[in-house]
């Protein structure tokens, strides 16, 4: 079964300006959700107290938030953990109770215990599911730099193979394009306000692997064709490449976004998360590659003579007549 | 025909042969049991057997099975409930004598044990438990040395009849200040000789003195926190055994944390007692007119006396006076001694517990002194419904010797099996450990969760694999089912060096294997479009694969080790969750760069390659 004609042809650079000036908007949209509205930080990067309780009743998660914060404890997220009675609500411990200088752990039973009076005065009928899981803030300061020095490591690396075995130009549309993927899918996350946890941040990582796969498909595709053809125009090139690969960029996400949506369908609550990371990933890493990746080759004006294996004069071979 | 070397045949069989044998250790789940081991001199023989059965009859716990291994008892159950049940009733019934602790037996066959194939250990998250991340006081650390150093200090001077006017501690170290600059010069000259981890600065005080700032070295610190976290990890190795955890994972992460998970347990204030214990140590003159088995017998102890008792339960009486604590002892290590070649213990202490010994076995040579350990475990009680914490103190003589010669700073203890030195260096160093931790993370995983994890894992790496081979399939055809062969191998290859290297499993190390099942694929997709291309562009089948095979590895090698950095980078940077998968992701790669290239052509030079003419290709 085909379902990309061989010979297809689909000016995708003609569309640059449309489809770069698309990838601003969302770029722009992506920086002010980041910005504005924020990630959703998960316990792992805020630090704080995880109290899960089960109701005998069902509960509506509203009333549970308006009990907090009558108690005082505002700023608590409250969130269902799937059905109508089980309740997990994070919070910061307060600042009378965190400034006591009592180890953290003591802090946290402390905090459990009345927040759980605090239920127990709106609706009886409440219980602790478990003991209350914290983590310190500093831990969680820690996580968050040591997330972004990944991200950044990662790109480096990548930018210094791609430098070596192609040509700085493809390093840098890759790098850009790197960017562009990681700032929307972050983006996406913060509108929707996902809640960001350590497995969330590994599929942000897993993703800027993701997507320089398929750059370097069609960048390796693009440089084959620089080097067979005599002479042809950059754009001409990067089209034919962007074509010839196309069938293989679009198969390779179906099949991987088949693998996280099984994923997310049967792995339960603890991989949502990067089940659904992973697929938005795809989807911007996909099209970034298509429509982004290329105009930046273009934009920063490669050329044949850039790719073209660099030829040793061989003195034996001068010498023969 | 197609010329595929015979040699990758081979290593191809090979690779298919060993992924079989050391994925297949995963699919025999583990058998919740309890592992009784024995305490000094208790035993594992047929009578503790029967008593076991007798216990277990009569709290009326169904098990499976009971079976002596070596030196350890396991008791088998059918679930984590009566696994529970079970080990709480041994643990009252059994008492001090052996350590009842919570394991996961295996069900491998014998025959793949003994080829060395093991399944992968779980995560915390698939098998539940608790996890502790404990921050270690570095300050506390520095305190102590920079005591240390003070004394040291004041010593030395002391001992070179160096007038001075005071000495304290400042800043990062310590501060000296003389009257006159030759008293200062013959200072520095004295303490540069004997404290050779200090940096020393001259300077004026504001009333006209000489001061001599001593600070300790920078990599002399770093070695000291360095220390500090060694030792603690040490320190909760021994008490977590004490807890009867069977497969503990106790190491340092980042800078100046520990983290402590405990599989299986489930009672947080239990383990947060045992770690939170404070030891110290105590060196005790021994008083030989009393004969220690009468006082045992009578309690009549002299009044300056005290009776103890070592780990065996042999008693002895010693002076109340201490010679030398635990926070003057600097260092203990197990070496040999240099002329008998026999196990010892070397101490070091410092220079004001040196002085100590120094006075002490200068009038005491031939007799007896002995070591006390102490060990001070908090305890929170109910009584009337309140709280009430209060510590429980246990002291026991660690061992006792005969003072051989006169010495202060350095000394040996000798006299003992390679065991007991070994043992004995371990808990003199705990004793002295002096950085206080503080738990900073505690997450507690039930055990049902964990084995919904479980399930809900081994289904979605189930179905995303099976999706994805009917995809393949459908869309390359007889291609996409060799390359569907080459993914089931490119999983169980990936189970197999997880197993083989001891990764352990985690929820996101099972995203990290389905994500790569999708990633895996990609090669044979690559391979896959380039035989199509160069069928339309009209060459023939043979020729076709050929050139695919060719033609992709270039963009396939360049596009994985991409993919490898990415993980890479997840691996050297991240912690936990991320470290996890990022293992999963690079193994993953690694091996799917075999199979899906390598394996595939294999099979299809198979397929292909006898026939002479091949007129069409299903792909």
């Amino acid at each position: 079964m085909e379902l990309f004609h061989h010979d297809l042809n689909i000016n995708f650079l003609g569309m640059r300006k449309i489809s770069i000036v698309i990838s601003a908007i969302l770029l722009a949209v992506s920086i002010w959700a980041i910005a504005v509205k924020g990630l959703n930080y998960g316990l792992d990067f805020t630090g704080g107290i995880l109290i899960q309780v089960n109701y005998q009743q069902p509960v509506d998660v509203g009333d549970v938030r308006t009990a907090l914060e009558k108690a005082g404890f505002r700023h608590a997220v409250v969130q269902s953990m799937g059905g109508t009675r089980e309740i997990s609500i994070r919070l910061q411990p307060p600042k009378q109770m965190g400034a006591r200088k009592e180890s953290p752990d003591k802090v946290a039973g402390d905090v459990s215990k009345s927040v759980l009076t605090a239920l127990q005065a709106a609706r009886p009928g409440v219980k602790l599911a478990q003991p209350p899981d914290f983590v310190g803030p500093e831990v969680g300061q820690e996580l968050k730099t040591s997330g972004i020095s990944a991200a950044i490591v990662v790109i480096i690396g990548i930018m210094i193979y791609l430098w070596v075995r192609f040509e700085k130009r493809f390093a840098f549309a890759a790098v850009a394009s790197e960017f562009h993927d990681t700032i929307i899918t972050l983006g996406i996350i913060a509108l929707v306000q996902r809640e960001f946890d350590m497995t969330v941040l590994a599929a942000v990582l897993a993703v800027i692997g993701y997507s320089i796969n398929d750059k370097v498909v069609v960048f390796d595709r693009v440089r084959e064709l620089f080097r067979l053809t005599r002479k042809a125009e950059t754009a001409q090139i990067l089209n034919r490449a962007i074509n010839n690969t196309l069938s293989r960029t679009i198969i390779t996400s179906v099949f991987t976004a088949i693998t996280m949506a099984s994923l997310y369908l049967f792995g339960g609550p603890a991989v949502h998360g990067f089940a659904i990371t992973m697929l938005i990933g795809i989807l911007v890493g996909t099209l970034s590659s298509i429509f982004f990746a290329s105009p930046m080759l273009l934009w920063l004006g490669v050329s044949k003579k850039d790719l073209m294996p660099v030829t040793r004069e061989n003195p034996e071979l001068a010498r023969r007549p | 025909m197609i010329d595929f070397p015979r040699w990758k045949y081979w290593l191809v069989g090979i690779a298919m042969v060993l992924g079989l044998l050391y994925a297949a250790p995963n699919a025999f789940p583990p058998q919740p049991a309890v592992q009784i081991s024995p305490n000094r001199d208790a035993r594992i023989d047929a009578t503790l057997q029967q008593q076991v059965t007798a216990d277990l009859a009569k709290a009326k716990i169904p098990y499976q099975s009971i079976t002596i291994d070596k030196n350890r008892m396991l008791v088998r159950f059918a679930n984590t409930e009566v696994q529970l049940q079970g080990s709480d009733t041994l643990r009252l019934a059994l008492g001090d004598h052996y350590t009842v602790a919570l394991n996961l037996a295996t069900t491998v066959p014998h025959w793949l044990q003994a080829i060395g194939g093991r399944a992968m250990p779980l995560g915390l998250d698939l098998q539940g438990g608790v996890h502790f991340l404990m921050s270690v006081d570095q300050d506390a650390v520095l305190k102590k040395q920079q005591q240390r150093y003070l004394d040291d200090i004041r010593s030395i001077l002391r001992q070179k009849q160096i007038p001075y006017d005071a000495v304290s501690q400042s800043g990062n170290g310590v501060l000296a200040v003389f009257k006159t600059s030759a008293d200062r010069d013959k200072a520095r000259g004295a303490i540069s000789l004997d404290a050779t981890d200090l940096n020393l600065a001259d300077s004026r005080t504001p009333g006209g003195g000489y001061a001599l700032t001593a600070t300790i070295k920078p990599e002399v610190l770093q070695k000291l926190a360095q220390t500090a976290i060694t030792q603690n990890v040490t320190t909760l190795r021994n008490r977590v055994n004490e807890l009867g955890v069977s497969e503990p994972l106790i190491q340092q992460q980042g800078e100046n944390r520990i983290v402590v998970e405990l599989p299986g347990v489930q009672d947080t204030a239990e383990a947060k007692r045992v770690l939170g214990a404070v030891a110290t140590l105590e060196y005790h003159a021994e008083d030989e007119s009393v004969n220690p088995q009468e006082a045992a017998r009578t309690g009549n102890v002299p009044p300056d006396d005290r009776l103890y008792y070592t780990k065996d339960g042999r008693p002895v009486v010693l002076k109340k006076r201490v010679i030398v604590s635990g926070d003057e002892l600097v260092d203990a290590s197990q070496g040999y001694d240099q002329q008998s070649g026999l196990p010892d213990v070397n101490v070091t202490l410092n220079s004001a517990g040196a002085r100590k010994m120094l006075d002490f076995t200068t009038q005491n040579v031939g007799k007896r002194m002995g070591v006390v350990y102490i060990e001070q475990t908090p305890e929170v009680k109910m009584v009337d419904g309140k709280e009430i914490r209060t510590s429980k103190t246990t002291e026991t003589v660690l061992n006792d010797a005969v003072v051989q010669g006169v010495f202060g700073k350095k000394f040996q203890t000798t006299g003992l099996s390679q065991q007991e030195a070994e043992t004995l260096s371990l808990m003199l160093r705990s004793g002295s450990l002096a950085a206080p931790m503080q738990i900073v993370e505690e997450r507690v995983i039930g055990p049902s969760l964990g084995q919904d994890n479980i399930r809900k894992g081994r289904d979605a790496v189930i179905l995303g694999l099976a999706l994805v081979l009917l995809a393949a399939a459908f869309y390359y055809r007889l291609f996409g089912l060799v390359a569907d062969i080459a993914l089931v191998f490119n999983l169980m290859i990936l189970v197999a060096v997880m197993s083989a290297i001891g990764v352990t499993l985690t929820m996101p190390g099972i995203a990290g294997i389905v994500l790569t099942l999708g990633m895996a694929i990609d090669a044979n997709v690559l391979i896959c479009e380039r035989i199509r291309e160069e069928l339309h562009n009209g060459s023939t089948p043979l020729a076709s694969i050929r050139a695919g095979y060719e033609k992709a590895w270039s963009t396939i090698l360049d596009a994985n080790v991409t993919h490898l950095l990415a993980a890479l980078g997840l691996i050297t940077v991240g912690s936990g969750a991320i470290k996890g998968f990022g293992i999963t992701l690079f193994i993953g790669v690694s091996t799917s760069l075999f199979t899906s290239v390598t394996m595939t052509h294999a099979i299809t030079a198979l397929i292909h390659g006898r026939r002479k003419k091949l007129k069409t290709l299903w792909v």
